[in-house]
C-alpha cells in the first residue's frame, strides 16, 4: 500500500528522524495559515502517489504566507500523471548543502530487508544503480538483532558520507530500520537526507511501502488507504475483497488462481483480444461471489464481453454457473459471457449452462477464442455500466 | 523413487481441527498420504477422526516421529508455525497459508535454515507424489506416476498443465507449488537440483511468472543439468508496476518481466512453451 509523504514523514518523526516542521492543506487559504504559523519561507509539495512531482511543477516555494497561498492555488487541483492534487504539504523551506540518499528495501534473494545508502541522493536512486553502482553501499539486515547502531554507522561511513554527519546519520539509519521492521514496510526511503548549511542532518523527503500482508495488525497504516491510489474500480475491489487489476482492453477476464487468471489474459491476447481486467476469485468461491465478480467487471465501461476460466478443485463448477446465471438478468443486455469449466461439478455446472443457453469452451484457448469472437461480432456497440453489486448481495 | 515425499514419509498437519485443515487432511490420506497426527494448542490429547491431536510439534514428532508438516494456520501465526516446525526438528515443512506479513517470513527463513529444514511455500499448493501421497491441497486425481518432474509458482496453473500431461500419457515423478509469495523457502534452483538427482525424473516441467529472477537464476543452473527442462512464463500481458494477484507477481523497473525470463531460459537452450498447450508436445519430444 502506497503512503503520502508527509505521512510517511510522520511515521518516521515518531522514531525520532528529525524532519521540517509542517503540515497537510486541502485549500489555499489553510496553506497560507501553516506558512503563517511556520514563520519564514517555506515549500509546498504536491501529495499524490506518483515521482517526479517536481518536473511536473508540483514543488513549489512560498517566501511570504500570501506568496504560499498563491503556490497552493497553483498546485492544488493540478493534475500529476493522471492524478489531480487534493492535498498539499506545507514545510519549512531548509537550506541544503549536501544531500544523501538511505533506503531500505526488501530482497527477494537475500530474503531480508536491505540497507541501500549513497552519498549521491536527491536523484532517482535507479539511475544511480544502473550509472554508477559502486556509489551504493548495500547490505541485508540480520533480522535476529535489527539494524544496530554501530552497523548503521558503519555503513554510513563506507558511503562516504563526511566526518561530522556520521553520528546524525546512523541514528537516522538504525532508526528507518527499526520503523521499517515494526511497519511491515516493504520498502522506507529518505531521498534526499539532507545536510543543511547550519549542520543538520534531517529527511527532507521520504516514501514508505506498506506490506499489504501487515495491514491486519497496522490498522491505523491501513486507514489511511484512499481512492486516488489507484483506479476507483481497484479501490472499491479491495475493500470488497476482490484480487482486481484494471488493464485497457474490453475483454473482462474472471478465473480462480493468480497463475490461471495470468495465463487466460495472455491467451485472450494471443486470440487478438485486449484484457480489460484481471480478477482472481481465489479457492471456493460460491455462487454470489461469481456473481458479485461478474457485475463488477462489467461496471468497467469499457467492458464488451466477459470470459470466465475455472479450473474445478475446492471450487464447484454448479456455483460457478450459478453465479453466472444470476448474473445473466443484471448485467448489460446482450453482453456476451463465455464460461469454461473444468475439474468439481463441471459437469453439472454446463448442464446449468446449457439450459439458460450461455456460451461455454472445451477449454482455455476455445473459451478465449469465442469471448473474442463474439465481442468482434457485435461490433462497436457500447454498454451501459451494470448495476451495482450491492443491490443485490447484503 | 521421487523427490521430497513417497508413501512412507510421516506427516502431520498443524492446524488439523480447523474447518481447512481437517478437511484436506481426509484428502490427503485418501492419496495415500501417512498422516500419524496433527498440532492444534489447547486441544492435545485427545483425537479427531482417528488422528491423535497434540499441544506442540515437538511433542508430535516425539510421539510420531513425524519428519512432515503441513501448515493450515492463518496468517497472523503462519511463521510462528513455521518456526515452531522447525525447531522441532521437522525437514519437510509445506505452508500453504497466503497472506503472512513479509517481515514473519524474513524471521521465519532465519531458523528454517538453522536447522537445515526445508520449506515449501508460503501461499502455494504444496507437493504431490502421484501414487504415493501429497501435502497439501492438489486435487491427487489428476495426477498418474511418470518420468516428468513438475514445478510451479502457481496452483491453479499446475492443475491445468498436469491434467495436460496426464491426458498425454505423460506421468509424474513429483509435482511442487513453490508458492506465490516474495519470500518463499524453497526457489525453482532447489527443486531443479532434485530433479537432477532422483532416477525416476527424465525430464522437469517449470513453470514461472512475472516477478523476481527465480526463472532467470534457474536458467544459469539448467545450463549443468543432464536432464532436459522445458519453460513455460505466464504474464506476458501484465502491466509494470501492478501486482498480479501473487504478492510476488510484480514488474518492478526492468526486473521480473515475462520477456526477459523467456531470454534467460532460451539463452540456455531451453524450450519455452508458447502457451500451456504445447507444453506435452514439447515434453515428449525430450524424453
Amino acid at each position: 500500500m502506497k503512503i503520502h509523504e508527509y505521512q510517511a514523514k510522520d511515521i518516521l518523526a515518531r522514531y525520532g528522524i528529525p524532519v521540517q516542521p509542517g503540515r497537510v492543506a486541502h485549500t489555499p487559504d489553510e496553506a497560507e495559515a501553516i506558512a503563517r504559523e511556520l514563520g519564514g519561507p517555506v515549500v509546498i509539495k504536491a501529495q499524490v502517489y506518483v515521482g517526479g512531482r517536481g518536473k511536473a511543477g508540483g514543488i513549489q516555494f512560498g517566501d511570504t504566507p500570501e506568496q504560499a497561498r498563491a503556490s497552493a492555488q497553483k498546485v492544488l487541483g493540478m493534475d500529476i500523471k493522471g492524478l489531480t492534487v487534493e492535498k498539499v504539504l506545507v514545510t519549512s523551506k531548509i537550506d541544503i548543502a549536501e544531500e544523501y540518499y538511505l533506503g531500505i528495501i526488501l530482497d527477494r534473494k537475500t530474503q531480508s530487508p536491505v540497507v541501500m545508502i549513497s552519498k549521491e541522493g536527491g536523484i532517482d536512486i535507479e539511475e544511480v544503480a544502473a550509472n554508477m553502482p559502486e556509489k551504493i553501499i548495500k547490505q541485508p539486515i540480520d533480522m535476529r538483532w535489527g539494524l544496530r547502531p554501530f552497523e548503521a554507522r558503519e555503513l554510513v561511513a563506507r558511503a562516504g558520507l563526511p566526518h561530522h554527519t556520521i553520528a546524525k546519520a546512523g541514528d537516522i539509519l538504525s532508526k528507518l530500520a527499526k520503523a521499517f521492521i515494526e511497519s511491515d514496510a516493504s520498502l522506507a526511503e529518505i531521498n534526499p537526507l539532507a545536510l543543511t548549511a547550519d549542520g543538520k542532518v534531517q529527511a527532507a523527503d521520504a516514501k514508505i511501502l506498506i506490506d499489504d500482508n501487515g495491514l491486519f495488525r497496522q490498522k491505523e497504516y491501513a486507514g489511511w488507504a484512499e481512492t486516488e491510489e489507484s483506479n476507483p474500480l481497484e479501490y472499491e475491489a479491495k475493500q470488497a475483497g476482490l484480487t482486481y487489476v484494471k488493464l485497457d482492453g474490453d475483454v473482462g477476464i474472471i478465473g480462480n488462481g493468480a497463475g490461471l487468471v495470468m495465463t487466460t489474459l495472455d491467451m485472450v491476447a494471443r486470440a487478438g483480444g485486449k484484457p480489460a481486467n484481471f480478477l482472481d476469485i481465489g479457492g471456493g468461491a460460491k455462487a454470489e461471489i461469481m456473481y458479485k465478480a461478474l457485475l463488477f467487471v462489467a461496471r468497467d465501461p469499457q467492458v464488451k464481453g466477459i470470459l470466465v476460466n475455472i479450473f474445478g478443485g475446492i471450487t464447484r463448477g454448479e456455483e460457478v454457473a450459478k453465479g453466472v446465471i444470476m448474473a445473466q438478468s443484471d448485467l448489460p443486455k446482450g453482453m456476451p459471457i463465455v464460461v469454461r469449466l473444468s475439474g468439481t461439478g463441471s459437469e453439472e455446472g454446463k448442464a446449468l449452462l446449457k439450459d439458460a443457453g450461455l456460451e461455454w469452451g472445451r477449454d482455455m484457448r476455445e473459451a478465449s477464442e469465442k469471448i473474442v469472437a463474439a465481442i468482434n461480432a457485435r461490433g462497436t456497440q457500447t454498454y451501459t455500466a451494470s448495476r451495482a453489486p450491492e443491490s443485490r448481495i447484503e | 523413487m521421487s523427490i521430497l515425499l513417497d508413501s512412507t514419509t510421516k506427516v502431520i498437519v498443524q492446524g488439523i481441527t480447523g474447518r481447512e485443515g481437517l478437511y484436506h487432511t481426509r484428502n490427503m490420506k485418501a492419496a495415500g498420504t501417512n498422516i500419524v497426527g496433527g498440532v492444534t494448542p489447547g486441544k492435545g490429547g485427545g483425537t479427531i477422526e482417528g488422528f491423535p491431536v497434540f499441544d506442540t510439534v515437538a511433542e508430535a514428532v516425539r510421539a510420531t516421529g513425524a519428519t512432515a508438516s503441513c501448515i493450515f494456520v492463518p496468517p497472523p501465526g503462519a511463521a510462528d508455525a513455521i518456526m515452531e516446525a522447525a525447531s522441532a526438528g521437522i525437514s519437510l515443512i509445506v505452508c500453504i497459508t497466503e497472506g503472512i506479513p513479509v517481515v514473519d517470513m524474513t524471521r521465519a527463513m532465519l531458523v528454517v535454515h538453522e536447522h537445515n529444514a526445508r520449506l515449501i511455500g508460503p501461499n502455494c499448493p504444496g507437493m504431490c507424489t502421484p501414487g504415493q501421497g501429497k501435502i497439501g491441497i492438489i486435487p491427487y486425481q489428476i495426477f498418474t506416476p511418470g518420468p516428468v518432474g513438475f514445478i510451479s509458482r502457481s496452483g491453479t496453473l499446475t492443475y491445468e498443465v498436469v491434467s495436460l500431461l496426464t491426458a498425454a500419457g505423460l506421468g509424474q515423478s513429483s509435482c511442487i507449488g513453490i508458492g506465490g509469495d516474495p519470500i518463499i523457502g524453497s526457489t525453482f534452483v532447489d527443486y531443479l537440483k532434485l530433479f537432477e538427482a532422483d532416477p525416476q525424473t527424465k525430464a522437469v516441467v517449470m513453470c514461472g511468472e512475472i516477478g523476481g529472477s527465480d526463472e532467470e537464476d534457474a536458467a544459469e543452473y539448467i545450463k549443468t543439468m543432464s536432464k532436459p527442462v522445458i519453460a513455460f512464463i505466464s504474464g506476458r500481458t501484465a502491466p509494470a508496476g501492478k501486482r498480479m494477484g501473487h504478492a510476488g507477481a510484480i514488474i518492478s523497473g526492468n526486473t521480473g518481466t515475462a520477456q526477459g525470463k523467456v531470454a534467460a531460459l532460451q539463452a540456455a537452450h531451453v524450450p519455452v512453451a508458447d502457451t500451456i498447450f504445447d507444453i506435452p508436445e514439447l515434453v515428449q519430444k525430450v524424453l
